[in-house]
């Protein structure tokens, strides 16, 4: 891989680098959610995003995840909407947003004279943090300094063929040039637990990862479904070991750096597994209860990228970092294609191999690392999920010096 | 490759003892499988399975070279490998209309 490969990124006051300038309006809670939604109606600015977490009791997590995003590279100025009687700690939050050097601004509904006057309020306060992250300074970024997540979502019998090792190879080029890569969903790894220890850099990290998807599968198994929809089946998948060996294939073949948890931004190059099953006894429900809470957890850790595979056809994208969509099935390709950026079902039909599709993903990585919009960033698609989870620090084991190995 | 001339089963793995249909089948379609052809009874839709040899109840179904599964009823060579005649290892499946295990109208 060519080493000199760069984009125009945008380098904030920590030290991080991002490849989008965003501005996030965030709801403290559901009681605030309209008010945001109203400001960033109003911005109408495809780099304003709207997020948030709509509980008024306390979680660590969502704290924590709140933090993240607030202060992830691709984000320029945070605006917090608080109602005033929620939980969320907001002067921490507004504090930790301000240490990171972003700007950032707090209005509290119960405060700023009700709804119309925040909405007022929020309007100027988006216009005075554009202007403050318009003045950060353009530097080049290079590969080894991209963080690239992915995830599958409306998998089908075809994602294990075409889209998920075609993001393997995607993979396995961003590690060879050291670049960082995360997969997860560990609910969606049960099955293949072993040939995956095997590829940890540590045998001590085998042993915690095979102990997190033995975590996953208890987790599922209270919750009484496992990660399987009624799409998958529609699509040729039947069983929940069926539907984890074709998405363990996005990983690649490299070997497997850390097991890290959301939030917790990996340390050097590499390829990392990301467990998003909570930690303890099962409660708050299920791990993630769509894709784009999964998405926004692999943004937590970093991702300034998404690579997003779908058989049956996704159109999500997400807040704070853009979607590539890479579809698997052709006949779903040619009724959704609007909502792609690559067609991997071309391995399918004889008309494309699976390194040259994993090579067009890297293109496109590329092409959207240096400014282009993905397709669903495009379709102004900004989905963003946070709901309450349990999670303790990764162990010891986790996060072994890779050149131990 | 011409896109006519692709045959719409592909073998995944040497192992494997089910095919993925990468080309839509139609009830009626001559398929070949391991030096045979199959009429195939049913429609086989892009992404779905079918044995590449007779299979019994109890056995393991390969799919990547590794389990996916196990048998529950016993299937023809050439027939549809899917929910109502194979189970999951682990936590069952669920689908829109039945929450725990799905029986097709097959």
């Amino acid at each position: 891989m060519n080493s000199a490969i760069n984009f125009p990124a945008w380098l904030r006051a920590d030290g991080r680098k991002g490849i989008r300038n965003v501005i996030v309006v965030a709801y403290l809670v559901e009681c605030a959610h309209h008010v945001s939604r109203m400001i960033v109606n109003r911005a109408d600015n495809i780099d304003v995003h709207l997020i948030g977490f709509p509980g008024c009791y306390p979680n660590q997590y969502a704290y924590e995840m709140m933090r993240a995003v607030c202060t992830h590279p691709n984000v320029g100025g945070a605006l917090l909407i608080s109602l005033g009687c929620e939980s969320m700690n907001r002067e921490k939050l507004l504090k930790d947003i301000h240490a990171s050097g972003r700007p950032a601004e707090l209005l509290v509904i119960q405060e700023a004279g009700g709804t119309k006057s925040t909405i007022k309020s929020g309007i100027e306060a988006v216009a005075r943090l554009q202007a403050q992250a318009a003045q950060v300074e353009r530097v080049p970024m290079y590969l080894h300094e991209l963080i690239v997540g992915t995830i599958c979502g409306g998998s089908d019998g075809t994602s294990g063929i075409t889209a998920n090792p075609a993001v393997g190879r995607c993979f396995d080029a961003l590690v060879a040039a050291d670049a960082t890569c995360i997969f997860e969903e560990t609910g969606e790894l049960i099955g293949c637990e072993t040939i995956m220890a095997d590829r940890a850099i540590t045998p001590e990290l085998g042993v915690e990862i095979e102990a997190c998807v033995a975590k996953a599968e208890h987790y599922y198994r209270v919750m009484g479904f496992g990660s399987f929809a009624p799409g998958n089946a529609d699509g040729g998948l039947t069983t929940l070991e069926e539907k984890s060996m074709g998405a363990y294939s996005k990983s690649g073949s490299s070997p497997i750096s850390g097991l890290i948890k959301p939030g917790d931004i990996p340390p050097a190059g590499g390829l990392y597994l990301l467990d998003v099953v909570p930690d303890g006894e099962p409660r708050f429900g299920f791990p993630n209860i769509s894709d784009n809470a999964e998405i926004i957890e692999l943004i937590a850790c970093g991702s300034h990228v998404i690579l997003f595979t779908t058989g049956r056809g996704s159109v999500v994208g997400s807040a704070i970092s853009p979607v590539i969509k890479v579809c698997a099935n052709p006949e779903t390709y040619r009724r959704l294609a609007e909502d792609m950026d690559v067609n991997a079902g071309r391995i399918l039909e004889g008309e494309a191999t699976l390194d040259e599709v994993g090579e067009e993903i890297l293109q496109n990585v590329i092409d959207v690392a240096s400014g282009k919009r993905s397709v669903s960033e495009d379709l102004g698609h900004q989905e963003f999920i946070l709901t309450y989870k349990t999670f303790e620090p990764i162990g010891p084991s986790c996060l072994p010096v890779r050149h131990i190995a | 490759m011409n896109k006519t001339t692709i045959a719409p089963l592909i073998l995944l793995h040497p192992d494997d003892n089910i095919l993925v249909c990468v080309r839509q089948i139609r009830a009626g379609d001559a398929i070949d499988i391991e030096q045979e052809t199959i009429i195939s009874p049913i429609d086989i839709g892009v992404g779905h399975k079918v044995a590449r040899f007779a299979l019994a109840a109890g056995d393991k179904v390969c799919r990547y070279g590794a389990p996916i599964g196990s048998m529950i009823e016993t299937v023809a060579k050439g027939h549809h490998v899917h929910m109502h005649n194979m189970k999951s290892d682990y936590i069952p499946s669920h689908t829109r209309t039945r929450q725990t295990q799905y029986r097709s109208e097959e």
